[in-house]
């Protein structure tokens, strides 16, 4: 894609030009200490201590380790409710009272601090909602594996942003991707009788997708979050609309795709707790892994990783070395909706076995949040998808069970602990500098 | 030893649209000659430099490297050919290592295509170890002082074998000191068979090491030029009239003491002092200039005075009045004018006529405003009264002002700001990116205001304009103020306080002699530190 220049300006100033604060400007010093941190830890500690502790329930929770599938036993853990709640809520607080020292002192709480208050906090909440509970016992093994499932969409579609954004271009359309993936893949797959040949659809459904976004963001320069806003109707609509025409009125043709099988390593899968999470995944769920690594090494590791952060992040500067920023954003934004592509057959072929309107319901705008919350990286955004899964399979799981709190409020628990996890816990992330601009030569 | 090479572009015409950047350009640089390519802002050099670089198409014309044409699709073919740039923007990635912006565009890998960046860091190694450059491979660019980061955009040419290499306005972004350095390894660049195309439009450095000066103008070549022709020569050549370099000012007659500044502190949102306790005060009939390399708080000073600073602390006095706390309106209405350093931002607006651009600041006062209206007809008799006085060229007061060059711009933003009775005025960069023309026009107009009995601060981070203007200097280090001295303190004096060195250590012992220099200043030889050449700012 040449561009040729039509201005006489020289150029636009690359978001990284460097500031003309040298080192010789004023001093770097370390970001200041706020009192952020210390003052919402302390605030969820009250919390935990008021409501997970003083009136916390007076049952003994039960949370199972072991599935009947594992090769060894482990004997369930069983913890009484109100002594569990006020000693886990007594340590929260103590962790938030050394954080509001470390702010007296003007040092920033340590890494460790808010990653175990928010594990302990967890914990806490676990034994009083269990504790509540008409059957006061889950397995933990399956909650954990159950999440690990929810994620995997989230995954793959955050690992799209990725790699959209690594390059420059947002990609607010993950959610169309997600969706046009999971129809395409249900459309195929039952016409194929082949997941197989589903999964492969999907990716190419979700570069299509892609392809729209890249074409009018590159090359036409439209906004891309209007670009992105408006395929993820596009997609919404199209396939609602071929939904109820083709799907429904022949869904023995057309919308019932065989799934894809769990594939169970054996030995490994028998291991409590990470066996399932592990060995024991549909061709989805490992892809997953591997995406995870691959996208993660390609981008760190490799000549091409190198060239796409430079385009992201300062595009002249890899212009004026010989590298096509337009083709790299195209073909990284490609890549990225085939990604998510794949994301999205996991729910018509791994989930569910047919497709429905809006079947995504949100995912890809939880996928963004877990980018943003990841910091940008693969790792990252892997871990903050698993999170959000968790929170998600949480509340279906202790709706199940029967606590005494609304199932409505539980409903809102995944998208509380993002908002949450995105505005609180992480601090100011950096996204890459030209992420969101398009690049005009000259 | 690198093999030389001979450069040469051949009627060189480069069209935007309409405006014609580049007319028929006809250079060669003769290998291993430090070649200049001397113009004011806008002159077309830069574009030429692109078209070379292949960033640009040529509309015509060709580029010949020993004898032979070339074309460059882009930037890549450029280098391949043997051509590096160093860029007036730096193209670094900020969040980038060294090694990995050297690398970036000619990787070295392992297999399946990991990097290889050990293969990089040795290179880097031994260009650095051959000039002297000191540079840590590993270092990230944006925790980089800017000499250095300059240094890494040269090592990434050389790294490529760059047999010619482009240096866009290397020196705008550095201190005296880093200049002096920078021109150093120029000299030994050249020694071991580079060539170098300089492109400045700073009189002083071009005769400093230049081998060949071609004057551009307006997209043409002009003329060329050796480095012994004389300053004067030189920027007639390049504004295409006689222009005075040096300022006739008579010496300041300082009046009562009427803005004091006393212990101000400016606290960054991130918490940084970026202004640190700084005390000064400007008389009546005075100019106090502020000198620094850009971001050592100067910007954060002067809109401390006007009010657009949060966080400020200390006292600022003007005729008793204190400063600090009031609006900025307020502070306007007081008699401050300001003049801010960025005029296309802060100065400006592009779209508003230049008209309505010259009230901005008394829209609401008679004779404009009459009660909820405006006045069109008082407007544009206004318009047309200040476009005359400060010689703005337009056809008309109702052109957008973006329209104008950045020299009448900036005449337009003078105008409004000099318009009115002042008991301060503050003029933040006043001749930036403006010709040299403007700039004689500009000055004049500052001296005016002060001998009108107007205390000026100028902050600028142009050291020659700082010593032209000055009565008295501060300079300013990491947000301190490194001291105050007189007009007429040397160069070499100056460079070392803008690094933070206080001014008893900077003198050198015997050098403390603070006369000004005459108009009558002879040709320094090329090799001293120019201290004595007041005048060629531009």
């Amino acid at each position: 894609m040449s561009t040729t220049a039509t201005s006489p300006l020289p150029g636009n100033k690359g978001p990284g030009s460097p500031r003309p604060d040298t080192g010789s400007g004023v001093a770097k010093s370390a970001k200041p200490v706020t009192w952020k941190t210390p003052v919402l830890l302390a605030l969820l500690g009250v919390v935990a201590f008021v409501f997970f502790g003083l009136m916390g329930p007076n049952q003994t929770a039960e949370f199972g380790i072991s599935t009947d599938s594992d090769f060894f036993q482990l004997p369930a853990v069983e913890v009484p409710a109100f002594l569990g709640g006020i000693v886990l809520s007594v340590i929260l607080l103590g962790l938030a009272a050394y954080a509001v020292f470390l702010k007296t002192k003007d040092q920033a709480a340590p890494a460790w601090l808010p990653i175990t208050f928010t594990v302990l906090f967890v914990a806490a909440f676990l034994i009083w909602v269990v504790g509540g509970a008409r059957t006061p016992s889950i397995s933990l093994a399956g909650l954990i594996a159950g999440s690990v499932t929810l994620a995997v969409p989230l995954v793959f579609g955050s690992l799209s942003g990725v790699l959209c954004e690594r390059v420059g271009v947002v990609n607010i359309a993950i959610e169309g991707q997600l969706l046009g993936g999971a129809f395409t893949a249900a459309m195929v797959a039952t016409m194929t009788r082949s997941p197989l040949l589903g999964l492969l659809a999907a990716a190419v459904a979700g570069a299509v997708v892609s392809m729209v976004l890249a074409v009018f963001s590159i090359k036409y320069l439209v906004n891309q979050i209007i670009v992105g806003v408006v395929l993820n109707v596009l997609v919404s609509g199209l396939t609602g609309f071929l939904f109820s025409t083709v799907m429904q009125a022949n869904k023995a043709q057309f919308n019932s795709p065989p799934g894809l099988d769990n594939i169970e390593i054996p030995v490994l899968s028998g291991i409590p707790i990470i066996g399932p999470i592990l060995f024991k995944q549909t061709l989805v769920g490992y892809l997953m892994y591997v995406a995870v690594i691959v996208v993660w090494l390609g981008l760190f590791k490799t000549k091409w990783g190198l060239r796409v952060r430079a385009v992201g992040e300062h595009p002249q500067a890899a212009d004026t070395m010989g590298i096509k920023v337009n083709a790299t954003r195209f073909w990284n934004v490609t890549l990225g909706g085939a990604i998510a592509g794949i994301g999205g057959s996991f729910f018509t072929l791994v989930a569910i076995d047919s497709f429905t309107k809006e079947i995504s319901g949100g995912r890809g705008f939880i996928a963004l949040a877990a980018l943003i919350f990841g910091r940008w990286s693969p790792i990252g955004a892997f871990f903050a998808a698993l999170l959000f899964g968790f929170a998600d399979n949480l509340q279906s799981i202790v709706t199940i069970i029967g606590t005494p709190v609304p199932s409505q409020f539980m409903a809102m628990l995944p998208y509380l602990v993002t908002v949450f996890a995105v505005a609180g816990l992480v601090g100011r992330s950096r996204p890459p500098a030209a992420s969101g601009i398009p690049y005009v030569k000259g | 030893m690198v093999r030389v090479l001979k450069l040469e572009l051949r009627g060189i015409t480069k069209r935007f649209g309409s405006l014609l950047a580049n007319d028929h350009i006809d250079v060669v640089v003769e290998p291993g000659q430090i070649h200049c390519l001397l113009g004011e802002n806008g002159a077309g050099k830069s574009t030429l430099m692109n078209v070379l670089y292949g960033l640009y198409e040529p509309t015509e014309g060709e580029i010949l490297i020993d004898d032979k044409p070339v074309s460059f699709r882009g930037p890549g073919d450029a280098m391949a050919a043997g051509i590096g740039m160093v860029h007036q923007h730096f193209m670094l990635v900020p969040v980038f290592t060294v090694a990995e912006n050297v690398a970036l565009g000619a990787e070295s890998t392992k297999a399946g295509g990991f990097l290889n960046l050990d293969d990089t860091r040795r290179k880097i190694k031994e260009i650095s170890d051959r000039y002297g450059f000191d540079v840590d491979p590993d270092a990230l660019v944006e925790d980089l002082p800017v000499g250095v980061q300059q240094r890494v955009e040269i090592i990434k040419a050389l790294v490529r074998d760059a047999r010619v290499l482009i240096l866009d306005e290397p020196t705008a972004v550095l201190t005296p000191q880093d200049t002096d350095e920078l021109l150093d390894i120029m000299r030994q660049l050249k020694s071991s068979g580079t060539s170098i195309v300089f492109i400045s439009h700073k009189l002083r450095e071009v005769k400093a090491v230049s081998d060949t000066i071609t004057v551009i103008r307006r997209g043409k070549v002009v003329g060329t030029a050796t480095p012994e022709a004389s300053t004067n020569e030189l920027a007639s050549l390049m504004v295409g009239r006689a222009v005075s370099l040096t300022l006739d000012k008579a010496p300041a007659k300082p009046q009562e003491k009427t803005f004091q500044v006393s212990d101000l502190t400016v606290v960054s949102p991130t918490g940084q002092h970026v202004v640190d306790g700084i005390s000064f005060d400007i008389a009546r009939g005075e100019i106090l200039a502020v000198a620094g390399v850009q971001g050592n708080g100067q910007t954060e000073l002067t809109e401390a005075i006007l009010g657009l600073q949060d966080r400020v602390h200390g006292s600022i006095l003007l005729d008793g009045e204190e400063l600090v706390g009031r609006s900025v309106k307020d502070v306007l209405n007081s008699g401050v004018g300001f003049v801010p350093e960025d005029r296309s931002v802060d100065g400006l607006i592009g779209t508003f006529s230049i008209a309505e651009n010259l009230i901005l600041d008394r829209y609401d006062q008679p004779p404009f405003a009459k009660g909820i209206s405006m006045s069109p007809a008082k407007v544009l008799e206004n318009a047309r009264t200040r476009i005359d006085e400060f010689d703005v060229r337009t056809p008309s007061g109702l052109l957008a002002a973006g329209t104008l060059s950045g020299g009448n711009q900036q005449k337009v933003v003078m105008a409004r700001e000099l318009s009115r009775p002042l008991r301060l005025f503050i003029a933040s960069q006043p001749t930036r990116g403006v010709d040299v023309g403007s700039i004689e026009f500009l000055h004049k107009r500052i001296v005016a205001e002060r001998d009108h009995g107007t205390p000026v601060l100028i902050v600028s981070t142009e050291l020659d304009e700082v010593m032209e203007l000055a009565d008295r200097i501060a300079v300013l280090y990491k947000g301190k103020l490194v001291g105050i001295v007189p007009a007429g303190t040397g160069r070499d004096v100056l460079g070392l306080m803008m690094a933070g060195i206080a001014p008893e250590d900077a003198a050198p012992a015997g050098s403390a002699e603070k006369t000004r220099p005459g108009p009558d200043t002879p040709e320094t030889p090329r090799t001293s530190t120019a201290s004595a050449e007041g005048g060629d700012h531009v």
